[in-house]
């Protein structure tokens, strides 16, 4: 049987299908004021005899066409362990949110925590003062990378965040440095949120933020073990939904 | 009857006498009119008896007032409270009505931030901004206004009150030593000769003994509703059982108490027909923490529209202001007044430190009502709350159940990623 999991996120929206464990096909396309049309043009690409939903999108979906849900982190848990068998720790960085996911060695979620109302440290964080340093966002980790000097941001909160990069830039601190700098403040909360929760290995780090390099970098160096991303990181939520909905069908 | 509609008869002219703010004051009747509609009404498979309740809610700011100046026109004194503390056995002694005051919606947030700091918790703030907006006709009512020191928000917020309303604030303690019990005991004295300063009525040994029989009957109804909630499956939402509870705090107590009894014969028909609001294998939630004052139904609409019931409230509207009896052996008002100090001393609010009864009580009732999951609730800001919820989790932890906190206040911006973490946490909870 073939099944589907679509993963309507902040940014962007997922649809995977699979068939027992293997992706059939991976689609993704910006989330826009319209997610219902980009759910449909997405759907209308590919066949599948079920579907399951999930992200924050997951209930408007379920409305309008009748299908099951499941939150995100189950579907990030299902998905990180098809994907990495021995994956105990999920980080995952999308558009809006930030969650840590412990499991047992059979996958099953025992904590987990996530941001409650507040953007920082998300992946529109990091979109917003990319574009106040005039980076797009694949280059944004590359040029932190280049960082020679250290300094330090403060805020966490996008707007405040956005302020202090724009006064660190009038002061005429490098680019890179301060790109560092908020890669390093981002380091710093999610650590310290992962410790709340857990950071047994595997450590399978995921969401759009995840294909930052710079911070899966920066992870591995500081909890001591490699930090394993998937070849797409954006897919796991939309995988894990299509394996729980093979599932279903026994 | 209907629970759509808020406002059945013309109290605008007693609104009016009271000093609400008309305009204002309809606008919160058409919110919590939808409110209502919306998280109660959509409920399916109610007990009948509901009814009544829906009935005291569609009349809450009107009939229920209504009857509140009528008694007050016979010489009758109404008193205001916020807390679980305020012994109500005194004030129901000398024909006196003890209402909660309104504390539980997201309104008059402009007015009462002249006043208050921003990061407030939601329920002072709510009441600050009750009064200041002019919204609250039971604070209008009241002939005493009681706040108590259970903590800093709250005992600051009173001498802000007071600028407004006069308040008269009782003195709890923090410890439970025998120090503390005479503390407590000369607060509930004072608190006695306060109430027949203002009623000019003599506290007896006869009309005492008929106050306390009337609360504890009153509670004995909610303790008889609780017992049967251990049902499998539950005979009643979680969120009519909070309303219940709610309800307590405002309704004339004989009456109140006769309603909750018919409730309970229907649930206890529902019961021996393993009749319930939900099916079998439905996850069942104990909700932990901080007060949830009428409009506030967040927390558990959102449990119970995630496919899981909630069985049990440890918090002070629910386990906590019901589960002690005073004692009705005391044969003078000395030994009838100790055994109110003793029945109030028992509280485990989170203000009292060690407060190692709470956690027990807890870790009894998660057994008792063999919830699958404790969802801990502390209001953004609730210092005591907040701070306990580490002890309860640690607590919990053992015991293999699952454990999830919660903080948030009344408003809605976050309704989207706590739907999220209560659908995974239910997940976790059906592995």
């Amino acid at each position: 049987m073939k099944t589907a999991g679509i993963d309507i996120g902040s940014r962007t929206i997922k649809l995977v299908t699979v068939e027992g464990k293997e992706i059939l096909h991976f689609l993704i396309s910006d989330t826009t004021h319209d997610p219902l049309e980009q759910c449909r043009s997405l759907m209308a690409q590919t066949s599948f005899d079920r579907i399951l939903a999930t992200g924050y999108g997951r209930h408007f979906f379920e409305t309008h066409f009748d299908v099951p849900t499941v939150t995100e982190i189950k579907a990030f848990a299902r998905g990180a362990k098809a994907i990495f068998s021995n994956c105990r720790t999920i980080l995952d960085i999308g558009g809006q949110d930030t969650k840590a996911i412990a499991m047992d060695e059979r996958g099953n979620v025992s904590k987990f925590e996530m941001n409650d109302r507040c953007a920082a440290g998300t992946g529109m964080f990091l979109e917003i003062i990319a574009k106040t340093l005039g980076y797009d966002l694949e280059e944004f980790g590359k040029e932190a990378l280049k960082a020679q000097g250290n300094i330090q941001i403060n805020s966490m909160c996008t707007v405040f965040a956005q302020s202090e990069v724009t006064s660190l830039v009038a002061r005429r601190q490098k680019r890179e440095d301060i790109a560092r700098g908020i890669h390093m403040a981002i380091l710093n909360r999610t650590l310290s949120l992962l410790k709340r929760v857990s950071t047994t290995p595997d450590i399978v780090f995921a969401g759009g933020v995840a294909k930052n390099p710079y911070l899966k970098y920066l992870l591995g160096d500081a909890l001591g073990c490699e930090v394993k991303v998937p070849e797409d990181p954006q897919m796991v939520g939309a995988y894990g939904a299509a394996i729980i909905a093979q599932d279903m069908n026994r | 009857m209907k629970g759509e509609t808020m406002e059945q008869k013309n109290y605008r002219p007693m609104w009016k006498d009271l000093g609400l703010n008309l305009e204002g004051h309809d606008q919160l009747l058409a919110v919590l009119g939808k409110a209502y509609k919306d998280i109660y009404m959509s409920q399916e498979n109610r007990p009948k008896a509901m009814q009544y309740l829906d009935f005291v809610i569609s009349e809450v700011h009107g009939l229920r007032v209504e009857e509140l100046m009528e008694a007050k026109k016979k010489g009758n004194k109404v008193v205001g409270t916020f807390c679980v503390y305020v012994p109500e056995e005194l004030i129901l002694a000398v024909g006196g009505t003890c209402v909660g005051l309104c504390a539980g919606a997201e309104i008059g947030i402009d007015e009462a931030e002249k006043v208050l700091p921003r990061n407030t918790c939601a329920l002072i703030k709510s009441f600050m901004g009750f009064k200041l907006a002019g919204l609250c006709p039971y604070i209008q009512a009241s002939d005493l206004v009681v706040g108590e020191t259970t903590c800093d928000g709250k005992k600051k917020a009173y001498e802000i009150l007071n600028d407004y309303k006069e308040t008269y604030v009782m003195e709890i303690p923090q410890m439970k030593t025998e120090r503390d019990r005479t503390l407590w005991r000369g607060e509930v004295i004072q608190f006695k000769e306060k109430v027949e300063e203002i009623t000019g009525r003599k506290i007896t040994p006869e009309n005492l003994r008929e106050g306390i029989k009337t609360a504890n009957n009153k509670r004995k109804a909610l303790q008889r509703l609780s017992a049967l909630r251990k049902a499998t499956p539950s005979p009643i939402s979680g969120l009519d059982a909070l309303l219940v509870n709610q309800i307590a705090f405002y309704d004339d107590p004989l009456r109140f108490t006769r309603s909750v009894n018919d409730l309970c014969d229907e649930l206890e028909e529902r019961v021996k027909g393993r009749i319930g609001v939900s099916q079998n294998g439905t996850a069942r939630i104990l909700v932990s923490g901080s007060p949830m004052a009428v409009p506030n139904w967040k927390i558990p609409f959102i449990i119970e529209t995630s496919g899981a019931v909630v069985v049990a409230e440890e918090s002070c509207v629910g386990e906590r202001s019901t589960r002690d009896l005073v004692s009705e052996d005391g044969d003078t008002l000395d030994k009838m007044i100790d055994a109110i100090v003793d029945r109030y001393f028992k509280i485990d609010c989170a203000c009292f430190t060690p407060n190692e009864e709470r956690t027990d009580h807890i870790l009894d009732l998660a057994k008792e009502f063999k919830a699958d999951g404790v969802i801990h609730y502390s209001i953004q800001f609730c210092t005591p709350y907040t701070v306990e919820a580490y002890k309860v989790e640690k607590a919990i932890q053992k015991t293999g159940i699952p454990f999830m906190k919660i903080e948030t206040d009344y408003g809605m911006e976050d309704m989207g990623q706590l739907k999220t973490r209560i659908e995974a946490f239910l997940e976790m909870v059906k592995g």
